[in-house]
Parts: structure tokens; C-alpha cells; sequence
């Protein structure tokens, strides 16, 4: 496989210099090394900007509700867990729309890569606040800036259970790029937080600031600290890029005896019905 | 017992809730037909879970029967409540077995016929060193002395019921109802009319609605059933978990309904067949789930067990009143299926076609019970599983010949439905599409594929529609009076005609049940209705919703309704009296 083998005939509908197309580059780059054909796995994608992306990959892909596609995901990954599942997307819709969806799914690990566009805006309704957007960020229905403090999605991914914690840069396409293979090869509920810039409606998060911004975590982080890793993504101002948590713990899928050979989707069906009617006598 | 005849009985037993009541009164009906009798429960209690008054009635009758009954021929009064509270409901031969030693009774409440039986239940129990909790077992061992049944069948039941609690659980209770059983037949030998003669030719199950359709869908291979606790779904919840490891099936209790809906269209996304259950508060917030599985023509199984609302309404009580809601829920147009069961039977075979209709028609199909179904057990021939046929519609699997390189996941085919493939299948792949889609799945905002797909997807309720089963009739074709009811309301109607034979006041009266809700079987039943010289709707809602909803789709007016909307079942005699007044 190469890169334009994922691609539809589609050209993007995205602003020039969106950072989704850095995204979109680092998912078919993951891929191709990977080794994936467009059959081998899923994907299930969120409704915004982000999830648009659903139209210019050849996979076989879900594109989902605002905010739902996590539970479409864990339902799919119960259904048949030997497939790899990915789920692109968008932050208002995987940490406002979807929030109790994304905390739930930390707790179950299951294994699943999840990819949030994180552009601190909601591009595809013209540009109101997200849950990310630092508070008094003005935009149309914030006017007089936004009010609430930001979430912390790392933070929240790190203390209600995921097991791998990573965030990326849509600037930086070879590092991110990496960090999506790793989550593909971690058992267990992967978030890959991205730093998007939304060219049109945000410009104070720009490729800029976040080259300003943004460290590179090096050795000295253990990614098994998980104060150390909490600390790390409590700065705002220092912002870092790489895996910030790992840990293993068995996944949802895997303490389920009933998957424990095959999958759901390809167990014969061999049950006793007659049986089942004792109870009732 | 076929020439006898028709024995019958009903036998009430009340107290606070944390007495046991609801397995006792389990109990009670598995001995009613291990002795040879049908029998239907009902149940009822607040949403409470200490306190507050638990009532458990077994109609027992050698005949099948349908509903509850208003008078009771035995009551079992475990507090002073339950005296209080069902004095009135005595017939004149009527026993009240009751602790004189707890409970106040006066006989002038009484027609000097009812018989007080006096059994010192806790004397009983405390004099044999057993704990309080076993006055229900007491209570059991004395209304099965009373009525003539084998101690022996008594005693098989409760180590049936207890004997994954152990050894020591099953010798307690029995020992508790033996006491009961034995301080009857010894201190009030031939004392009673209220016996019934056992037969041993049946070998009936008893079982909720709930129950049946939990065992439908493991029958249908379900293999993902996910749920959000709420009454009166929870027990379906809680039977298929009990479940999921012996048959290997997933049962998830998800974060939310939402997520709840989500998941069961991921997991039939998957390529298994799935169900989701709730109330209609759940229901509520899986409805833009519920468009989402009909835009993506996904295959959906969605449970719903009514209960008088809205929001939190009344949680432990009886209603048929979310029909118009499931017909509109979600925004715009698509086909989804309704089918509403009208006894355990009904619930068994109409879940079984519901699996298939949504997998050959790819939409959303809707099993619309409610708690007086979902809760109330009902004796039953043990179901045919021979009889099952899984069809899983136009699905295309690996093992199949067709080149998939031109596939096509929403193909514009004449029936309206596209053959799918499950996800993960080699050689090809596709988009599953919330958007509104080409036939490829891609992205459309294009005038003709939009009108395309929508006709598309409408093309499959027309082929259902011309395949839909005509309603049943009961009685006689021309009668004076059409009763017409869906759902659960079916037994108390039956259960009133049949006694009278079809014939009220001296009119013939005939009873037209639904139980394909919507899109109904329209023909058929402008067939039946166009005939019928009066016409009565009774329903469990205060609009009337059924009555207009034939109104415009058939055009057939209903002369008069009887609805109710108190969180209680239709009595016989409400029925009866409604029929007669409107003569
Ligand atoms: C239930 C529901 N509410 C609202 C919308 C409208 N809507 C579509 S995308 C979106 C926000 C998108 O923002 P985000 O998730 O951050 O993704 P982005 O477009 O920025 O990639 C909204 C509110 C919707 N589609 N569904
Ligand atoms: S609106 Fe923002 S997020 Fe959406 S495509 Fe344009 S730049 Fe990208």
C-alpha cells in the first residue's frame, strides 16, 4: 500500500492550511507502514471538520453522530475485537457532545485509537468556543469570551483510565505520525490528542504559537509516572507533544470469557436451547 | 382434568416490600402448575425499595389464563396493610390466612361466609428457631394446604427455585413451608371448598414477558444485548447478563441511553445481531440514535417496556401511551417497524421476527411491551425452537461468489434493500454514512441522490407492508360489537369474552387484536373494521392514540373508546361494563 491508495477521489473540503490535512497525511503515512489494506480495519468518525475526513479515505468507515462515535466503536470493537478500530474526532464532539462517552471509554479500556482534532474551536458551525478553548476566548457565541475554565482532556484520559496518553502536533506530520503506530500497537484504550490550528476561526492557537509553545518530551520523561505525566499536561504554557502515559492493563475485550477465542462475529452458534427452558418449569 | 369442570382460583399474598413477597408469589405459581393448572401473575408495588406495600395475585385455573383478577378467593395478609387495603376484594367463600398474633381483623368486615384462617406465623417461625424472613415460606406451605396441593410438589419447587443458593438455603425454606403446610392440615382439616384437584399432564413453563423475550433473543443469536437500567426493562437486563457467560453472549450496562443505542448500532455495524433495551425516558435519549440507525440502514433490535410518564412518571406501573412516540421519534423520514406482543407467547415469536425483519429490512424494529407485560408471568407450552428460522436478509459473507470490487453498500436495488457486507470482509470496504449518502456511501447534498435514497429507503416498508400478516380476529366475524386493542390490553379482553362465550348483554362481540403496531396491516384491517357495526378502542393512554392512528391510516372512526391511564391494567369487569353501557 501507499499513501494515495486510502485516498477517494474526494480532494478535501478543508481550508487551505487546515490542520487537518497534516492529520490526514499522518493517518495514511500510519497506515501504509502499518501495512494495512483498506479491509484490515475501521474507522469510526465523529461529525465535524474532523470527521469529514470520512469521505476522503478508502477504509471501511462509520461516520457516526456529533459526539457518538466512541460507543459506535465499543459496540463494533465487542462485535468483532481482532479488528483494529480507530475514531477521528472533533473536540467539541468527543469532549462536549461526547463527554460522558469519552470518560466511560477511558474506564473500559477498550482497545480502540482515538484522535481528537483538537482546534480549541468548533470549525464546521463557524467557529464557537470548544470545551478546549482557554477561558475568555471570544468567538460568535462567546462574544464576551468564554467563561468556563478549559478541559484538561489528557488530564481527564489520564485519571479515568486510559492506558496510552499521547499528544501530537497536525505541524509535526513524522512525530505524529509515530505516535499513532504506537497507539495502534498498545492493547488498550489509546487517546492521541492533536494540536490542530483552525486557520479560518482561531487565530490566537496558530502553527506559530504552538511552535512556540510546544516541547518535545524526551527520555527523561517516564511514561509511567503518572504525577509526572499529570504535571506535564497541567502547564499551559509549556506545552507537550509525545507520550505522555502508558500502562498495561488488561482491556475491556480481553476480560470478556465469552471472546476469549474467538470474536463475537465468528463463534458458531451452538446453544442449548432446550435447556435454557429448566428455569422456567 | 379435560372433561372436569373449569377449576380456578385466585390467591392474593401482601406485605412490606423486603418480606419475600415476590418469590413467594413465584413460588406459588410454579406449584400451581406443576400441579396440573395455568396460571397469570401480576404484581404490584411502588418504586421503593424498604417499605411500602408489595402485592402479588396467581390466578390458577385449569383453563389457560389471560389476566388478573379483581376478587380473590384466598388472601395472604403478611401485615395489617393488606387486610386494610384488599378487604373488599372477598368473595363470599373467600379464606384469609392471616398472623393473629400481628394482624387485627374484625369478621364484621367480613360476609359471614369468608373464612379467617389464623396461622401464628411468626409464633411458627421463632418456635422452630428460624429467621423472621422465612414468613413467607410459612405463608406459602399454608395457602398449598388450603387448596390441596401436594407437599412433595411444593417442597421440588423451592429446591429448584434455591439450589444455586446451597444446600443450607434450600433445607431453611423448606423446613419453613412444611411448618406451614402441616399447621393447616392439622388444625384445619376439611375446613375449606377452595381445593383444587391436581392433574399431572401439563408440562408448562411460566415466565414474564421480559423473560420471553430475553429467551427469544438468545434463540435468534443476539449476541450483544446493551442497556441502561430502568423499569420495567431492567429485568430483561438483568436475565440476559445472568446469561451472557453460559451462552456466550456480551451484555453491556453502558454509561447512558445514548451510549446504550450507539453501541448496539456499532456492535450490529460489527456484523452480529443485536438488541438494546429501556423505558421510554431511556428511549428519549436514543433518539437521534435511533435516525442514525435508520440513515445508515443498520440493523437495530430496540426493546421498549412502557410505563406512565412523562419524565419520570410513575416507574413501577403499567401504560400503553409511547406508540405515537416511537412512530415519529427522530427528525425527517425513514422506515422502522413496530411490533407490539400481546402475551408471553406473542413476546417469544414476535422477538424472534423482530431480529429478522431488521435484518432483512436493515432498519430499526421495535418490540413495544409494557410493565403489566414485562412483569407478569403467565403459564405457557415450553416454545418450539424447531420452529425458529434465523434469516438474516440479503447479507453477503466472504464465503460468497459475488465480485465485491464494484460493491456498492447503499445500491439503489428495486425492493429498496442493498445487500450489505459486514465490516471487515477482504476486498472491498465502503463508508457507512450518517450524512445523507450516494449509493457508494459517500457524501451527497446532491438533489437526485438525495430523492433517490430517500425513495430508496421508503421502498422497504412498502415491501414489509405487503408482507405483513393480517391482524387476529377473535370470535365470530360478524358480531354486534368489535372490541379493538393492541399490546398487552389483548388478555384482559380475551379473558373477559371468552368467559362470556362473545356474547355481552345479548350482543355478539368480537375482539380485533394488533400486535404489528406500525405500520399496520392496513387492508386487512379496513377488511375487518368496514364490517363491524360498532366499534370500541381500548387502549392504555388518554388520547386514544391507536384509535387515531387507524382513523388515518385506514379511515375507519372508532365509535367509542375505554382508555385508562392510572398505571393499572384493564379489569375484566371495566370491560364488560363499557360494552354493556354503550349497547
Ligand atoms: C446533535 C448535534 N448537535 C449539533 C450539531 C452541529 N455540529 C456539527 S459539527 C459541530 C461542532 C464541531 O466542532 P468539533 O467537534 O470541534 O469539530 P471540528 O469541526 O472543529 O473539527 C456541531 C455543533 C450536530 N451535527 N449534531
Ligand atoms: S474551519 Fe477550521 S477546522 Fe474547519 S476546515 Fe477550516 S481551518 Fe480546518
Amino acid at each position: 500500500m501507499i499513501v494515495a491508495d486510502y485516498q477517494t477521489n474526494r480532494f478535501p473540503t478543508w481550508c487551505p492550511g487546515c490542520g487537518d490535512f497534516g492529520i490526514w497525511g499522518a493517518l495514511k503515512t500510519s497506515w501504509v507502514k502499518m501495512g494495512w489494506n483498506p479491509w484490515d480495519f475501521a474507522i469510526v468518525f465523529g461529525i465535524g471538520c474532523s470527521g469529514n475526513m470520512a469521505d476522503f479515505i478508502k477504509v471501511y468507515g462509520f461516520h457516526s453522530l456529533h459526539g457518538r462515535a466512541l460507543p459506535n466503536a465499543v459496540g463494533l470493537k465487542i462485535a468483532n475485537h481482532k479488528l483494529p478500530v480507530v475514531v477521528v474526532a472533533g473536540d467539541g464532539d468527543c469532549y462536549g457532545e461526547g463527554g460522558n462517552h469519552f470518560i466511560h471509554t477511558c474506564r473500559g479500556n477498550h482497545d480502540i485509537s482515538l484522535v481528537v482534532h483538537d482546534n480549541r474551536v468548533y470549525g464546521l458551525t463557524t467557529g464557537q468556543v470548544a470545551p478546549t478553548a482557554t477561558q475568555g476566548f471570544k468567538s460568535k457565541s462567546t462574544p464576551d469570551g468564554i467563561i468556563e475554565v478549559r478541559i484538561n482532556p489528557l488530564a481527564l484520559a489520564i485519571t479515568q483510565g486510559a492506558t496510552f496518553v499521547a499528544q501530537g502536533f497536525a505541524g509535526d506530520i513524522p512525530h505524529l505520525t509515530q505516535l499513532l503506530i504506537d497507539s495502534y500497537n498498545h492493547r488498550g484504550f489509546s487517546v492521541v490528542n492533536v494540536l490542530q490550528p483552525c486557520v479560518t476561526f482561531n487565530k490566537i492557537n496558530t502553527y506559530m504559537y504552538y511552535r512556540e509553545h510546544t516541547y518535545k518530551l524526551d527520555s527523561s520523561h517516564n511514561p509511567q509516572d503518572k504525577i509526572s505525566a499529570l504535571t506535564k499536561v497541567m502547564d499551559d504554557e509549556r506545552i507537550p507533544l509525545g507520550i505522555l502515559y502508558k500502562e498495561e492493563r488488561k482491556t475491556y475485550e480481553q476480560s470478556l470469557n465469552q471472546i476469549a477465542t474467538n470474536t463475537l462475529v465468528e463463534k458458531p452458534y451452538n446453544l442449548n436451547l432446550n435447556s435454557l427452558l429448566n428455569e422456567f418449569k | 382434568m379435560n372433561n372436569l369442570p373449569q377449576q380456578t382460583l385466585t390467591w392474593k399474598i401482601g406485605g412490606e416490600a423486603g418480606f419475600g413477597i415476590m418469590t413467594v408469589g413465584l413460588m406459588f405459581s410454579k406449584v400451581s402448575i406443576r400441579e396440573g393448572f395455568h396460571i397469570f401473575d401480576y404484581v404490584e408495588y411502588p418504586s421503593l425499595i424498604r417499605g411500602g406495600h408489595n402485592v402479588y395475585e396467581v390466578r390458577v385455573s385449569s383453563n389457560e389464563v389471560y389476566c388478573q383478577e379483581r376478587k380473590v378467593d384466598i388472601l395472604v395478609a403478611l401485615n395489617q396493610e393488606t387486610v386494610s387495603l384488599h378487604k373488599d376484594e372477598m368473595k363470599d367463600d373467600s379464606v384469609i390466612i392471616y398472623d393473629n398474633e400481628k394482624t387485627k381483623i374484625s369478621a364484621t368486615d367480613f360476609a359471614p361466609s369468608v373464612i379467617l384462617l389464623a396461622v401464628p406465623i411468626a409464633k411458627i417461625i421463632k418456635e422452630a428457631g428460624a429467621s423472621l424472613v422465612m414468613q413467607n415460606n410459612v405463608a406459602l406451605g399454608a395457602s398449598c394446604a388450603v387448596i390441596g396441593f401436594s407437599k412433595e410438589t411444593m417442597l421440588l419447587v423451592i429446591k429448584d427455585m434455591f439450589l444455586d443458593k446451597g444446600e443450607q438455603v434450600v433445607k431453611d425454606n423448606s423446613i419453613a413451608a412444611t411448618l406451614g403446610y402441616d399447621y393447616v392440615s392439622n388444625n384445619y382439616k376439611d375446613k375449606f371448598a377452595k381445593k383444587l384437584t391436581p392433574s399431572k399432564t401439563n408440562d408448562q413453563i411460566v415466565l414474564t414477558g421480559n423473560e420471553a423475550i430475553g429467551l427469544a433473543a438468545l434463540a435468534s443469536d443476539c449476541r450483544f444485548y446493551c442497556a441502561y437500567p430502568m423499569s420495567p426493562s431492567s429485568s430483561l437486563l438483568h436475565f440476559m447478563a445472568a446469561k451472557a457467560d453460559e451462552c456466550g453472549i456480551v451484555v453491556k450496562h453502558a454509561e447512558d441511553e445514548i451510549a446504550v443505542i450507539n453501541m448496539g448500532i456499532g456492535a450490529s455495524y460489527g456484523g452480529i445481531r443485536a438488541m438494546v433495551g429501556t423505558s421510554g425516558g431511556g428511549f428519549s435519549l436514543m433518539v437521534e440514535g435511533l435516525g442514525l440507525a435508520g440513515l445508515t440502514e443498520t440493523s437495530l433490535v430496540i426493546f421498549e417496556g412502557q410505563r406512565p410518564g412523562p419524565a419520570t412518571g410513575l416507574p413501577t406501573w403499567t401504560a400503553q401511551a409511547d406508540l405515537e412516540f416511537l412512530m415519529h421519534a427522530a427528525q425527517d423520514e425513514f422506515p422502522r417497524i413496530i411490533l407490539s406482543p400481546g402475551d408471553v407467547e406473542e413476546a417469544f415469536w414476535l422477538t424472534v421476527e423482530a431480529f429478522n425483519l431488521a435484518d432483512i429490512y436493515q432498519t430499526p424494529v421495535f418490540i413495544l411491551s409494557d410493565k403489566y407485560l414485562a412483569e407478569s408471568h403467565k403459564s405457557a407450552a415450553p416454545f418450539d425452537f424447531t420452529k425458529i428460522k434465523i434469516d438474516r436478509g440479503k447479507l453477503i459473507t466472504s464465503g460468497n461468489t459475488t465480485d465485491l470490487s464494484k460493491y456498492l453498500r447503499y445500491q439503489d436495488t428495486s425492493d429498496g434493500i442493498s445487500p450489505r457486507v459486514i465490516v471487515g470482509t477482504k476486498g472491498t470496504y465502503f463508508l457507512t454514512n450518517s450524512y445523507e449518502h450516494e449509493e457508494n456511501g459517500l457524501s451527497t447534498e446532491d438533489s437526485s441522490q438525495r430523492i433517490k435514497q430517500v425513495n430508496k429507503r421508503a421502498r422497504k416498508l412498502v415491501l414489509y407492508e405487503n408482507n405483513l400478516p393480517a391482524p387476529n380476529l377473535y370470535g365470530d366475524m360478524d358480531s354486534d360489537i368489535t372490541l379493538i386493542a393492541w399490546g398487552s390490553t389483548k388478555g384482559p379482553v380475551i379473558s373477559a369474552l371468552a368467559q362470556n362465550n362473545y356474547v355481552i348483554a345479548g350482543k355478539t362481540v368480537n375482539f380485533l387484536h394488533l400486535n404489528h403496531v406500525w405500520p399496520l396491516p392496513r387492508k386487512a384491517i379496513s377488511n375487518i373494521l368496514s364490517r363491524s357495526k360498532k366499534r370500541i378502542m381500548i387502549e392504555g393512554n388518554s388520547t386514544g392514540q391507536m384509535g387515531k392512528v387507524l382513523r388515518r391510516e385506514t379511515g375507519v372512526v372508532v365509535d367509542d373508546y375505554l382508555l385508562k391511564y392510572d398505571g393499572r391494567p384493564f379489569y375484566e369487569d371495566e370491560i364488560i361494563d363499557k360494552v354493556t353501557k354503550s349497547l
